[in-house]
């Protein structure tokens, strides 16, 4: 009954998986067969590439700031509509309905709302007598932009932590306030232990979102660089402007679609894939932090 | 109680790995084919079918279509399947990975020095038909081929000029325009106006690197600047490079970065009929032929004319030419139809008719020479402008390498930061920029 599942994971995860690890020892360009080159990719990687260093420091940014913050504003906006009582199905609804807009869409929207010269933005700042900045065109402001596109898509972190906050149970909160808990009492030793499971979860999910981080970068970069559309040739464009915007995956795929190579891409996500397991280690076991005393 | 067994210790483990990285290697494949020479004498009868892979998409592609139609009029039993709108990178990998594929058009810059070991060499088809590489314009002939072997041959190509607005000019009081840079930028500076805050209303030029075609490889032929020698990175000993990026940054500063930014942002699409040249926004453009159909179609009230793109004083380089750019198509050394694809190839690159025909509806420049002089083709003044520029000796192109436009791309990388101040010292600049192309020549040449 098992030789399915077993072939299944043969051939979609184990084959893959070592022939990425053998393809990031070689010199593969797509055009010739894969030459045995040892470590020298990797070498190439952490001593000679002049942009990956850009791009792992632009991930780690949206890992350590974009994962917490929109977690943070879930989290808090999740509270609040836990507490709304009237009218709640409808602004439920309403923070949650960014999250169903396609990601090119919202991306695509945001930079025009930020665009500096006709932006709706700017212009409003413009009537105050105030200068609006750059947004994406300024490789300072270019992350800070896109954090607001995440933040604002938030609805779907949002969603899972109202779930959990619906499920703490009531009487907890009820002893906690007969032994005379505020709320932030109540919040960090009833709430947050109660809904641990569904923040490491967040966390995980995040984490992994944020160091694959692909899509929204990429299209911001195009259609901030005045391009309405990815096509042939729009690669070029990625990390715009200044390479505050390429993401080590981007790169990647520069690597090994664009510059055809293979085997270099292969050896970057063989680093990728260290990097996530070994972040994903370090959370599951801090996470027994989270965890409730006698679980 | 029986004590628990242990699990069985994975001893053969190992054989499974070297199962699997075996499998690996042999599933990776990637025979290359070889380079089978052709028949003495061409084949009296032709038949079979040509599988065509070709990056033009929508109008451009139908034109493709209508000149391979007409080339099974020619060869009945020939019939050609097209697979259009593939971008480079994929008939690469479908070439590599033994796809079906028989003939393919690709890009001369970004791919050729990859995709070149895939394609048959045409040397000996052409000595046996007698197809001369003088029949081709320009430089077009010599970078169609890579590594010593002619892998393909030149279709259409792209010549980039520049474009003027008459009317903005005339109003500024010229009649002519620039031919060397320093005319470029006090011209464009004159041209430029402005709104009561201090914001641009309309640019005599946009320098920024980054906008439209604006790239290293385009600017770089305004001052004949040179990429490689014997091979390697020659940029950081170049000192054209350095008089070119020194203007540039300058020309920049006196408008302002940040102005130009703000104003650069809130343009049209350069593919719209909101493109900022065709608008009226901005003055003076560098572009390709290309624009002049676009302005037939969608800004046919505007009134521009087009000249070659000004030089550098003092670099060498000589007003008339342009960069060029151009397609190439070339034989799958692994086709089982070479002698086919190899008529379709020549037919598409030295049948005159054809020739003309392809530029004609695509709207690029022709590369044989016989077509370029055609009386056929249409070529509107402000596109003669572009044929004689393509057959200019100072027309140049980047060259073809194994890294493709991770060339270009990294000197564009370095331009950006440096045009707004970010990019540290000049001279130590583009000796990094050197350094990074050779190490990623090296990784590519790495044995």
């Amino acid at each position: 009954m098992t030789g399915p599942a077993l072939i299944g994971l043969v051939v979609f995860f184990l084959y893959p998986l070592c022939a990425n690890l053998f393809y990031s020892f070689t010199n593969y360009d797509l055009a010739s067969p894969p030459k045995w080159i040892g470590l020298r990719n990797y070498t190439y990687l952490f001593t000679q590439d002049p942009r990956v260093g850009k791009a792992a420091l632009n991930t780690l940014w949206f890992v350590v700031i974009l994962v917490p913050v929109r977690m943070a504003c879930s989290l808090g906006i999740a509270l609040l509509l836990t507490r709304r009582k009237r009218a709640a199905g409808l602004w439920r609804t309403l923070f949650y309905l960014p999250a169903l807009v396609p990601p090119v869409a919202s991306v695509v929207g945001f930079v025009f709302l930020f665009n500096p010269g006709a932006g709706p933005v700017n212009t409003l700042l413009r009537t105050f007598g105030l200068k609006g900045p750059l947004w994406f065109n300024d490789p300072a402001l270019s992350k800070p932009s896109l954090l607001l596109l995440g933040v604002w898509m938030m609805g779907d972190i949002m969603v899972i932590f109202l779930a959990a906050l619906l499920d703490v149970p009531k009487d907890q909160y009820e002893a906690a306030e007969l032994d005379g808990a505020g709320s932030g009492s109540k919040f960090w030793y009833i709430t947050i232990p109660n809904i641990s499971p569904v923040v490491l979860f967040s966390a995980v999910t995040g984490v992994i979102a944020a160091l694959q981080y692909f899509t929204e970068a990429a299209v911001a970069s195009s259609v901030a660089n005045g391009k309405t559309g990815i096509d042939a040739g729009a690669d070029q464009l990625l990390g715009y402007p200044n390479d505050s915007l390429l993401t080590f995956t981007q790169w990647m795929y520069v690597q090994g679609f664009s510059s055809f190579q293979l085997g270099y891409a292969a050896a970057m996500a063989v680093v990728l894939f260290v990097i996530a397991a070994a972040v994903m280690a370090v959370l599951l076991r801090k996470a027994g932090l989270f965890r409730q005393k006698g679980a | 109680m029986k004590a628990a067994k242990h699990p069985p210790r994975p001893r053969r483990g190992w054989r499974t790995g070297v199962c699997i990285a075996v499998g690996a290697l042999a599933l990776s494949g990637c025979a290359t084919g070889t380079d089978e020479p052709p028949s003495a004498a061409p084949p009296t009868h032709l038949s079979g079918t040509v599988q065509l892979w070709h990056h033009y998409s929508g109008r451009e592609a139908a034109v493709v279509q209508s000149v391979v139609d007409d080339f099974e009029k020619k060869y009945p039993d020939i019939s050609v399947d097209v697979h259009s709108a593939q971008q480079d990178t994929k008939i690469t990998q479908v070439v590599s990975s033994g796809g079906d594929v028989d003939a393919m058009i690709t890009n001369v810059n970004s791919t050729l020095g990859t995709a070149c070991k895939t394609m048959a060499d045409l040397a000996p088809y052409m000595k046996r038909d007698g197809v001369s590489l003088s029949d081709f314009q320009g430089i077009f002939a010599k970078a169609t081929a890579f590594g010593g072997r002619r892998c393909s041959l030149p279709t259409t190509s792209d010549v980039y000029g520049l474009y003027f607005n008459k009317s903005l000019l005339a109003r500024a009081g010229y009649t002519e325009p620039p031919r060397t840079l320093q005319q470029l930028e006090d011209m464009a500076l004159k041209l430029t106006t402005y709104h009561k805050d201090g914001s641009i209303r309309t640019l005599g030029f946009n320098p920024l690197i980054g906008f439209q075609q604006n790239t290293s490889a385009t600017l770089g032929h305004a001052a004949k600047a040179g990429w490689t020698k014997d091979g390697d990175s020659a940029v950081g000993s170049s000192r054209q490079w350095r008089a070119l990026m020194s203007w540039q940054q300058k020309f920049v500063r006196k408008i302002g970065y940040n102005k130009l930014k703000t104003f650069t942002a809130g343009l049209g699409d350069e593919w719209s009929a909101d493109n900022a040249f065709q608008a009226g926004r901005i003055a003076m453009a560098l572009d390709g032929e290309w624009r002049v159909a676009f302005i037939q179609e969608q800004a046919k009230h505007l009134r521009y004319g087009t000249a070659p793109f000004p030089a550098l004083a003092g670099s060498g380089q000589r007003y008339g030419g342009g960069f060029v750019s151009a397609a190439d198509i070339g034989v799958n050394k692994r086709s089982s139809h070479k002698e086919a694809a190899w008529a379709l190839v020549k037919y598409l690159t030295t049948d005159t008719p054809a020739a003309v025909k392809l530029a004609n509806g695509i709207k690029n420049i022709p590369t044989l020479k016989s077509a370029a002089t055609s009386p056929a083709l249409d070529a509107p003044a402000p596109y003669r402008t572009f044929i004689d520029a393509s057959k200019d000796p100072a027309s140049d192109t980047s060259p073809v390498t194994e890294i493709g436009s991770t060339l270009t791309a990294t000197m564009d990388d370095f331009w950006t930061g440096y045009q707004q101040g970010s990019g540290g010292g000049l001279a130590d600049g583009l000796k990094k920029v050197d350094e990074d192309i050779d190490n990623a020549l090296g990784l590519r040449r790495a044995k």
